[in-house]
């Protein structure tokens, strides 16, 4: 099921391709990576390639990740550097932040953002606005990451998004991938950054496989942080998302270009820096714009997109409003009907197509 | 040898005049004639014992003290004395504004650590940080700079009086207790890097009941981290006094399971030797320890509280009179001829000298340029653009 999903995705067949391979031996090796192993891959590489990285975190030693993201990297590299810590969120939070102004560069994992709640002002006031406050004299080089969003059946408590929240304060990069390839590139950029990043994975992604190729799967390839993706080309709307929701615009666009409407697909990668140059450029060649959170709607991502829409030159090239397709304005109930109900669904998507379209 | 009239007459009147000099104003010349052999180089003296928790023995009773040391605290103490005076001073004229926690009567504290570690060890601290700032290395000149918002500030005017930084000082933290899961986190990176260095984490009695500080003690001793917690006990957290604000108040015992100190903070040998006790006991591994430093501010919790309506003035003239830590230092030195009081009258007027030199840079040194309004937000990263106020106002950020 996951394999067919990738292959809709990637938007082409991935059986043809292996075939083709076989006969012309010169295409490229395409491997298919869980965003879960992909993450590990860049943590293993990151923590080879510099002595000062390490992982701390609850159960990211022993149990192996309680996503099972750390796998294999406590029996690799040891009690030093993957560290197990007691459910203290903003102790160890403080910690992580005090040893990255004393020279180390550690990777603290939250189990979910939400736990960050409890750790916001070690984020925010210790982290983030350091380096401004000292005029540079002090640096943090640290990453948070953990799953954000929602999940399936965790109910209000577990599943807020935080996009919106880390994605108003100056001094913090906030990156949001969706695919293997943006899981490694952005977390071996964000480990590499000398500043604090805040990394918003998302849980249900974890076990989803993607296409990645020979170059994303160097060594030494980083996506740049503050660039989006374009992954579909299409002319008569622009579609912007970030996160899991990427996947839901693709299945849209797919539906879509059925009947003739080619969706352009774009994939944020970043929420801070949000980048703007990519969105107006394609607007101004679609003349519409929908975008697609899982967050809710009141100041989140889609608002922002919004304002920096109007407030652009890309204004002119507005055919129609922008729609933002968002989470429903509640606490994420349990029941699966409910829940399902509470967050965007791909009939959303195309639903605002057509309204934005007048079709 | 014989000696001509003329010589002895000459003899006369250079005596006379020294004697006549030793009577007037001049006291240079009588310093001249005393040479530093008559002082006392060195001398011990009994310190208090500290309180201790979970220790089977205790920093030493008696401490040793050089005359080249005792000039050094004595000066270094004035030197914070009067430059939070001179914040004071310049508060009250509007030329600092906003937060200014001033730590006249704390001296011994800040100096007495810094004694007590080394320059290559790690110290960070809450928002009276002044004193520090200035143990830690950075200059009167920059501190004041920085309080008047200029851009010599030494963080060019962004960071203000609670945001200074240095080498291995940390600050200057506005977030109270937040300080100290970082001082365990800095601890954490010394042991990682593999030096002996320590990190003295400091926090006040307001602080100390923070749940963040139970965290850092419960991760610090798990992992053995090499960091001193230092709680500055001044008895007052703002206006609340420590038997209204704590259960126990028995700082030093609040790490359980951590060991304790209680020492006197008036004292500057007493913080010296409890200093370089803790800073020992981390460097041999054994890790971390808690340190209360029983203490007393003149001044109230900041510029905006008068300091007399939750304490009585007796209170504070009591303290001034009997415990203040620079004339404990003093009278120490004159009753073991360490130094004359002369010497220390100089040492006051040199003092006095480079606040009022600082405090004139510090009025008239520009403010910062606004296109350095955006910058330092990122470190080692390219330019970037920043909204301003207005939506087409696109303002420049370099790191």
């Amino acid at each position: 099921m996951a394999l067919l999903k990738s292959c809709v995705r990637s938007g082409r067949n991935v059986f043809a391709v292996i075939l083709r391979r076989e006969l012309h031996k010169t295409a490229p090796a395409l491997v298919q990576v869980t965003v879960r192993d992909a993450l590990t891959q860049a943590m293993d590489e990151e923590l080879e390639r510099d002595e000062r990285v390490f992982l701390l975190g609850e159960e990211v030693a022993q149990y192996d990740g309680a996503y099972k993201v750390s796998r294999g990297l406590w029996k690799k590299y040891g009690d030093k550097r993957i560290i197990d810590t007691p459910i203290t969120e903003m102790g160890f939070a403080g910690i992580a932040v005090g040893s990255a102004m004393a020279g180390l560069r550690p990777i603290c994992e939250f189990m979910t953002f939400n736990f960050s709640m409890q750790a916001i002002d070690q984020i925010i006031n210790s982290a983030a606005k350091t380096s401004y406050m000292s005029a540079g004299l002090q640096s943090v080089p640290i990453v948070f990451r953990g799953p954000n969003g929602h999940s399936a059946g965790v109910a209000a408590q577990h599943s807020q998004c935080f996009a919106a929240w880390y994605g108003h304060c100056p001094g913090l990069k906030v990156l949001s991938p969706w695919s293997a390839e943006d899981a490694k590139g952005l977390l071996k950029a964000a480990i590499r950054d000398d500043n604090p990043v805040v990394f918003l994975e998302n849980e249900l992604l974890y076990g989803v496989a993607f296409e990645v190729s020979e170059e994303a799967q160097s060594k030494d390839f980083v996506v740049p942080i503050g660039k989006a993706k374009v992954e579909r080309q299409g002319t008569r709307i622009t579609l912007v998302s970030h996160s899991r929701y990427v996947g839901h615009c693709l299945d849209a666009a797919a539906v879509l270009a059925k009947e003739g409407i080619e969706c352009e697909v774009i994939n944020l990668r970043s929420i801070r820096p949000l980048d703007m140059e990519t969105i107006e450029s394609s607007v101004a060649k679609t003349n519409h714009l929908v975008t697609v959170e899982g967050g809710w709607p009141q100041f989140g991502v889609g608002a922002e997109i919004c304002a920096r829409i109007m407030e652009g030159p890309a204004f002119n090239y507005l055919d129609a409003p922008v729609i933002r397709v968002t989470g429903v304005d509640i606490p994420m109930p349990y029941a699966k009907i409910l829940e399902d109900n509470s967050v965007p669904q791909i009939k959303d998507i195309i639903i605002s197509v057509k309204k934005s379209l007048n079709i | 040898m014989r000696l001509s009239l003329n010589s002895m007459r000459k003899m006369l009147t250079i005596i006379s005049n020294v004697l006549k000099g030793s009577a007037s104003k001049n006291v240079a010349r009588v310093v001249a004639a005393r040479t530093y052999a008559d002082f006392t180089a060195e001398a011990t003296f009994d310190v208090k014992k500290c309180d201790t928790h979970r220790l089977d023995d205790a920093p030493p009773t008696k401490s040793v003290l050089t005359r080249e040391d005792a000039l050094k605290y004595y000066r270094t103490m004035q030197v914070i004395r009067r430059m939070e005076l001179k914040a004071d001073q310049l508060y009250k004229q509007k030329i600092i504004r906003g937060f200014c926690h001033l730590s006249d009567g704390q001296e011994a504290c800040a100096v007495g650590i810094e004694a007590g570690i080394k320059p290559t060890d790690h110290l960070i601290t809450a928002y009276r940080a002044h004193g520090y700032t200035y143990t830690r290395g950075v200059s009167v000149r920059e501190i004041l700079a920085e309080l008047t918002g200029r851009r010599g500030g030494c963080a060019k005017g962004k960071g203000g009086s609670m945001h200074m930084y240095a080498n291995n000082f940390y600050g200057g933290n506005g977030i109270v207790g937040a300080q100290v899961p970082l001082g365990a986190g800095v601890a954490l990176a010394c042991k990682y890097l593999d030096t002996d260095q320590v990190c003295a984490t400091l926090y006040g009695d307001g602080a100390a009941n923070q749940g963040q500080i139970f965290e850092a003690y419960n991760m610090a001793s798990l992992w053995k981290l090499p960091c001193i917690f230092i709680c500055e006990n001044n008895k007052y957290a703002m206006g609340t006094s420590v038997e209204r604000s704590s259960a126990s108040t028995e700082y030093y015992k609040r790490g359980d399971f951590i060991p304790g100190l209680r020492v006197d903070g008036m004292d500057i040998l007493c913080v010296k030797e409890a200093t370089k006790y803790a800073a020992d006991l981390c460097r041999a591994g054994k890790g971390p320890i808690v340190m209360e430093l029983q203490t007393y501010r003149y001044h109230g919790h900041s510029m905006s509280d008068p300091g007399v309506s939750y304490r009585t003035r007796e209170e504070i003239q009591e303290v001034r009179s009997k415990s203040d830590p620079i004339s404990l230092l003093k009278d120490r030195m004159l009753a073991n001829n360490m130094a004359s009081v002369e010497e220390l009258k100089e040492i006051d007027v040199q003092v006095r000298k480079e606040i009022e030199e600082a405090a004139q840079f510090a009025t008239t040194d520009p403010e910062p340029p606004l296109e350095e309004l955006c910058n330092h937000i990122f470190n080692n990263d390219a330019p970037l653009e920043v909204r301003g106020t207005l939506p087409w106002a696109k303002l420049k950020s370099i790191s």
